[in-house]
């Protein structure tokens, strides 16, 4: 039950819990304490009292003064109320612990036993007949109707005359700690009511982080992660770190996530590729005989003219499909120095112009300095291809950025441009050949990125594209020496 | 001349009087006989005496009979209330100035009372082992008329009883048998009367088990060498009071009918308990 309960309650709850037993225990000490403080008050006051009357009661104990003893005991019990009620009984006893004279004659008759009047007194009776001292003392017990206050009656010499007993009922101090109950319930209340909003509204802001990640961690996979992001605890203690976990964790999933996709993408490039590469060759080499068919036929056929303009119809139909399908199938070619500046500097030879027809300017940064053992000719197609691309998606008077350095171990070519944004679904297709045929602002063959792509995967390198509202980077990462 | 001279003597004997007269009031001791707790009442009787007599008057109260009888014997009081005992034993120093009337008789009794709880005691044989309360070793009532009473029953009062002891005042006796801190007590009839017409709440937490034999009331007393002129003055103011309506007013606040003179035989009961108290 207590498990099940959300901790939107169970902090609030707790916090009020915890506020309501310290006050309860706090009130609970303090009337504890008022309750001792008004037995230590009445005992003191009673004690004043006794050392009063035992004073006034030597001379009528020394001279057996009944009358006058009985007038000095009732004395300070003026109120009738009080004297019929019993709640406080002063009780005279003699040498012999006999009782000489009480405010209560008839309860306590005169040369009995204290054992004569109740169970209480009888005992009573016995501890003051079994002790040696005659120091005032107090006893009480629990089930008792009284608090006694025992003190002798003592001759100027120190002889010991008789025993005074004062019996105050609790009744007497009851008032008064009533009075303090009240006043510590008060302000329990008070303490209360101030405390209790506060401890609930104290609960509830430490309970809301919590709810929220757990609200949020039921929502993983069903809204959008960049949703589930925002607002999550960023506070240094275990929530906090508990939020920074499952940021952690979010972001993982999302690189996981892009990773399937990727691999997604080269997995189906790669299928491409090699269906590409199969229709080329069975393609190229029927091809390759019909070529040499209508070459031959030209060459010692005697054909008329008719046929002569149908042939070279055909050859130019087939010299068409075998430009297209090597385009396809991209192939390595074999003769290529090694990469050196002058190679790359080529290719912003051969940009230049295009870019200055849009009136766009082309930031560029060569680090390369010495020959690097990468096949030049790819390189440079590959760099070719993607700088067309940039001054092709350019706006008019946009930037275009190039920096290519060495990094880790490989070469880093990367081409920026301040054009529109790729869309998503084109991004989903961006090497596949002829995927952007559909799309009227990229032009071109539809083969370049295609060719790219086989290019850099001959070499054993990478292609990543980055497409923001700013503008679009395709960085290239060669390594070198593989 | 000489008449001038005279008449200036006469005026300073005149003047000199008046300042004797403020300067030397009646001095009149009283006792618990009747009850002179009562502040108020005395005030008024004192004012009464004072119109009569023309003279200051100042009561005397002593915490007991012996005190006062003292003060008499030692002619340091001019006139008492006091009982008959300290009476009939000092008369060489005292003589009977007037008797009160109760009921029609200069005679009172003794009461033997008991906690009204109590239904059964109906004299002091049934009180053995009890606690007693007498007023004063100087009373009639509440002392000699029971010891000679338990002498008539023989019993020995000194050892009938467990325990006994003077409240010094009749009024106290009823207080002390009324909250039960003695089972029986000696109170003087006229007073314990009176209570119950004073303060009927605490003497019907009494009962009267036993009334003794009539007895002379207790007399008001003067010191033997008082001058005559005073002591008839003081006679016929009490026995007049009873004749005006604010002396009828002070005797009806003493429930008493009046007072008339005495003759020591009235005393007789009286002298008997004393002879039958000092043969015991």
């Amino acid at each position: 039950m207590l498990a099940n309960l959300k901790y939107h309650y169970k902090i609030p709850l707790s916090l009020i819990l915890v506020i309501a037993v310290t006050a309860l225990v706090v009130s609970g000490t303090l009337t504890l304490r008022a309750y001792q403080d008004a037995k230590r008050e009445l005992v003191t006051s009673v004690l004043g009292l006794g050392k009063v009357l035992s004073r006034t009661l030597r001379p009528a104990l020394l001279h057996d003064e009944v009358w006058q003893a009985f007038e000095t005991v009732i004395t300070p019990l003026d109120s009738r109320v009080e004297r019929r009620a019993g709640e406080r009984l002063i009780v005279v006893l003699d040498r012999r612990h006999q009782i000489y004279v009480a405010s209560s004659p008839e309860r306590f008759p005169m040369l009995e036993r204290l054992a004569v009047v109740d169970a209480e007194f009888g005992e009573l009776g016995r501890r003051i007949a079994g002790r040696g001292s005659d120091e005032p003392f107090t006893a009480e017990e629990t089930g008792w109707d009284y608090i006694h206050v025992v003190m002798p009656i003592l001759a100027q010499d120190g002889a010991r005359l008789g025993t005074l007993i004062v019996a105050s009922s609790r009744a007497l101090f009851l008032p008064q700690f009533y009075d303090a109950l009240g006043g510590v319930a008060l302000s329990t209340l008070a303490v209360l009511l101030v405390l209790l909003p506060i401890g609930w509204y104290w609960g509830r802001r430490m309970a809301e982080p919590l709810e929220y990640l757990a609200e949020s961690m039921t929502k993983v996979g069903r809204e959008p992660i960049e949703e589930l992001r925002r607002g999550l605890p960023r506070s240094g203690d275990e929530i906090g770190m508990l939020g920074a976990g499952f940021d952690r964790m979010l972001h993982e999933l999302e690189e996981k996530k892009a990773m399937q996709k990727q691999m997604l993408a080269s997995e189906r490039l790669a299928a491409i590729g090699r269906l590409t590469a199969g229709i080329s060759h069975e393609i190229n080499n029927p091809l390759g005989g019909m070529l040499n068919a209508i070459s031959t036929y030209k060459k010692h056929g005697s054909g008329d003219a008719m046929t002569m303009k149908t042939l070279s119809l055909l050859e130019r139909g087939l010299l068409q499909i075998r430009e297209t399908v090597g385009a396809l199938l991209v192939e390595a070619r074999l003769e290529s120095h090694a990469l050196t500046k002058q190679d790359i500097e080529d290719a912003r030879t051969l940009v230049t112009p295009e870019a200055q027809e849009k009136s766009a300017q082309l930031l560029w940064s060569n680090e390369i300095e010495e020959p690097l053992p990468l096949p030049s000719t790819q390189v440079r197609q590959i760099l070719l291809n993607l700088l067309l691309n940039a001054v092709a998606a350019v706006e008019h008077r946009g930037r275009l950025e190039c920096s290519i350095a060495r990094v880790n171990g490989s070469l880093r070519m990367a081409i920026a441009n301040d054009g529109r944004q790729i869309s998503r679904e084109r991004m989903d297709h961006l090497y596949e050949p002829f995927a952007a045929q559909n799309d009227e602002a990229a032009g071109g063959s539809g083969l370049g990125l295609w060719v790219t792509y086989q290019l850099v995967q001959q070499l054993n390198g990478s292609i990543v594209a980055d497409s923001r509202p700013t503008g679009t980077t395709f960085t290239v990462d060669l390594p070198i020496g593989a | 001349m000489r008449r001038v001279l005279r008449a200036l003597l006469i005026c300073a004997a005149l003047y000199c009087g008046g300042v004797a007269a403020a300067a030397d009031p009646i001095r009149i001791g009283t006792t618990p006989v009747f009850l002179d707790d009562q502040a108020s009442f005395l005030a008024a009787w004192q004012r009464y005496m004072e119109q009569r007599l023309g003279r200051p008057v100042r009561f005397v109260q002593r915490g007991s009979y012996r005190e006062i009888t003292d003060l008499v014997r030692q002619d340091r009081l001019d006139f008492a209330w006091v009982c008959s005992p300290p009476y009939l034993r000092n008369r060489d120093r005292m003589v009977l100035a007037a008797v009160p009337v109760h009921l029609g008789k200069p005679l009172y009794q003794s009461y033997l009372i008991v906690p009204a709880s109590d239904r059964s005691t109906a004299g002091f044989a049934d009180l053995r082992g009890k606690v007693y309360a007498y007023s004063d070793p100087d009373s009639n009532s509440g002392w000699l008329a029971p010891q000679a009473a338990m002498q008539l029953e023989r019993i020995d009062p000194s050892r009938h009883f467990k325990k006994t002891f003077f409240t010094w005042a009749h009024k106290k006796v009823v207080e002390a048998v009324a909250v039960g801190l003695a089972q029986g007590g000696s109170v003087d009839g006229y007073v314990w009367e009176t209570l119950a017409v004073l303060h009927p709440e605490l003497t019907q937490k009494t009962r009267v088990a036993w009334k003794s034999p009539w007895y002379g009331f207790p007399p008001i007393v003067a010191r033997r060498s008082i001058d005559p002129a005073t002591l008839s003055a003081m006679q016929e103011l009490l026995i007049g009071m009873k004749d005006d309506a604010e002396g009828r007013g002070l005797l009806k606040q003493l429930n008493l009918d009046g007072y008339e003179r005495a003759s020591e035989r009235l005393f007789d009961g009286v002298q008997q308990n004393l002879k039958f108290y000092q043969d015991f």
